[in-house]
């Protein structure tokens, strides 16, 4: 038997996300994005509210959603704004390599402090010359009795630099590329631990994006996540969940164009008529409808397939990809329903597809998910 | 502080277009969406509040089908500890006094200081039921209440009521009493999964007209003063003079109306 239903408590939390969404984060998410700053009352906001830390367990204080749960309130909370999302999307993000691979102390230590008031968290991985290529980080961590020294430069981290607790990845042993990395907790105020360039970005523009150096920064040897040597699995772990999530977020901006573009064509008169009344209209609105239906059908049963402590690797790939091609598509068209008016920042759509942009390439661009999803298929 | 809460479930009409169904008596609701009453969702913030800073329960009253089981448990997420949903086709087409009626009769069986409900409804707009309810009730009643303070005795509070001009009227009131809730008067907190999760274990008693002691002919359509007859949207253009023209002729004339109104 199969079933599309969600649960009533899913029901009743996405109605809670909606809500949330519209009220809170829509009324706003323009002049956040225009004056391209962080908002820093909504973290506060989100946390009384019950929306940080969804699929943290609630023995660590988490709010204890399954991960399609999760993932079903990052779809509102996206549809409200992406770039609102992403900075309790980093928040998931930056703490779930503690989830995959912390020991109970670790987890105790720092998620029941995370999760107790409003705070941030970030995930560091990703360096100038290590993106697609994490094997060629160069950040670098040294033993030194019961530390490691960590010097290096990490860059594009979103909630970097503020973030209340930094996961970072560094090498304990250069030789071994992707099998010399290793994972460490790095929280604020780590001697050595300091916020690079602000990045000015084209898109999700609410959420800070950062550089963050590492400068002889000393980090207890406890506070390594597992082994050495044990980072780059713990990262792709991380990363299949933060591929469905950010399949989840696609979903939310599609949608929310959708509607945009839906609401528009009803009111648009051109040639004495609703412009929605010209086939080449609805057919842009019926494949914007499908392409949006598919994506959610695919985030939420890479989310289902995680839920049920099955592999999906390959889903969440596809999901990611799938959802933030179809965003692009789904946003590019609706400016174009939009017309002229669509190009002016005055209406929201042009947001919408620049926020879209992003999703195509964090967190694994989508090139790099072809690869995943080729080598899932060839080793059938 | 025994506490109850009387929400509505309503058709979100604020974003939406309406329209009149093909019975003439309702709008068309096959495409709204639908939740807690706007008042009602304070009320319930009020009450929780209450309770969380002197103790006691809060007892979540309303009328309708298994459809507001959805604002029931939403309201019990929040905080809400039990629930109460009248359910009969009897109550079917009531006014603001019949549903007064059928809530008073469920309330009369508990223990209560305040008994909260949202000062009108988005829906009807008739805001009847807090001053219906205190009469069949027989305690004092205060509507549009924009702030409410417990004295320190237990037995009396002071409430401010939202007057026109953004004015507010204070007056103590003796409990028990009824409330009807302004916007405004906090902010309603979002409910949590945990609380969500915790509500769906809950249970929400159900009763009918003949649960409550209540004739059929009492409640419902039968036992309204009011009739819907019939809607009508409002006709267009009556009470508004529509200028005529092209742009400068329309211009002008605008300016020449307001300068005699002295409005600019």
């Amino acid at each position: 038997m199969i079933s599309f239903e969600l649960s009533e408590e899913q029901r009743a939390v996405q109605k809670v996300a909606h809500e949330f969404a519209e009220r809170e984060i829509r009324p706003l998410a323009a002049e956040y994005d225009e004056r391209e700053e962080y908002p820093e009352w909504f973290v506060e906001k989100a946390f009384r509210a019950g929306l940080t830390y969804t699929y943290v367990p609630e023995e660590y204080g988490g709010q204890g959603m399954d991960f399609l749960t999760a993932c079903i309130v990052n779809e509102e909370l996206s549809w409200g704004c992406c770039g609102f999302a992403t900075i309790l999307g980093a928040n998931n993000l930056g703490v779930t390599p503690l989830l995959v691979a912390g020991n109970e102390e670790q987890k105790r230590k720092y998620l029941l402090d995370l999760t107790s008031r409003p705070s941030l968290a970030a995930m560091a991985l990703t360096e100038p010359e290590a993106g697609s290529d994490a094997g060629a980080v160069r950040t670098t961590a040294v033993r030194d009795g019961d530390f490691y020294v960590l010097n290096g430069t990490k860059c594009f981290i979103s909630n970097g630099g503020i973030a209340d607790l930094h996961t970072v990845y560094a090498s304990t042993d250069p030789s071994k590329g992707t099998r010399g990395l290793s994972c460490f907790l790095v929280p604020k105020g780590t001697p050595g631990l300091s916020a690079g360039k602000k990045e000015r970005k084209m898109g999700v523009r609410a959420s800070v994006t950062s550089e963050v150096i590492l400068s002889d920064c000393r980090v207890p040897a406890e506070d390594l996540l597992g082994a050495e040597g044990q980072g780059f699995k713990i990262a792709m772990i991380t990363l299949d969940k933060a591929r469905v999530n950010v399949a989840s977020g696609s979903v939310g901006i599609a949608r929310a164009a959708l509607e945009a573009a839906l609401d528009y064509a009803r009111q648009r008169i051109q040639f004495g008529r609703p412009i929605i009344e010209n086939q080449a209209i609805q057919f842009m609105l019926a494949d914007m409808d499908m392409d949006v239906e598919a994506g959610r059908l695919l985030y939420m049963k890479a989310a289902w397939l995680e839920t049920k402590g099955l592999p999906f690797t390959r889903e969440a790939a596809m999901a990611k990809t799938f959802c933030s091609d179809m965003a692009m598509r789904v946003t590019t068209d609706v400016v174009q329903v939009f017309g002229g008016y669509g190009y002016m920042r005055d209406y929201p759509v042009e947001k919408y597809m620049r926020d879209a942009k992003i999703n195509q390439i964090w967190d694994g661009t989508n090139q790099i998910q072809r690869l995943v999803m080729a080598r899932s298929l060839m080793a059938r | 502080m025994n506490l109850v809460v009387c929400v509505k479930r309503v058709p979100d009409t604020a974003e939406s277009e309406v329209h009149i169904d093909a019975s003439g008596k309702d709008i068309d609701k096959s495409r709204l969406s639908f939740g807690i009453n706007e008042c009602d969702n304070y009320a319930v913030e009020e009450a929780i509040q209450i309770k969380e800073r002197l103790g006691g329960t809060v007892t979540v009253i309303s009328l309708g089908p298994k459809e507001n089981d959805e604002v029931i448990r939403m309201a019990l997420a929040k905080g809400g500890d039990e629930a109460i949903r009248l359910e009969d086709e009897a109550f079917d087409g009531g006014d603001g006094f019949a549903v007064a009626k059928a809530l008073a009769a469920a309330i009369k069986g508990l223990e209560f200081d305040i008994v909260f409900t949202g000062a009108l409804a988005d829906d009807d707009g008739y805001a009847v039921v807090p001053a219906a309810l205190g009469e069949l009730l027989g305690v004092p009643h205060a509507t549009y209440v924009k702030k409410v303070e417990i004295l320190e005795d237990g037995k009396r509070a002071k409430v401010g009521r939202e007057l026109e001009g953004g004015l507010l009227e204070f007056l103590e009131i003796e409990l028990p009493c009824v409330l009807g809730i302004q916007t405004g008067i906090n902010e309603p907190r979002y409910a949590s999964f945990k609380g969500i999760k915790q509500a769906a274990k809950k249970e929400i008693a159900i009763k009918s007209a003949a649960d409550l002691g209540l004739d059929p002919s009492e409640v419902g359509e039968s036992g309204s003063w009011a009739v819907l007859e019939k809607f009508t949207p409002p006709v267009v253009g009556e009470m508004a003079e529509i200028l005529e023209g092209d742009p400068e002729e329309t211009a002008a004339k605008l300016a020449a109306i307001l300068k005699e109104k002295g409005l600019v």
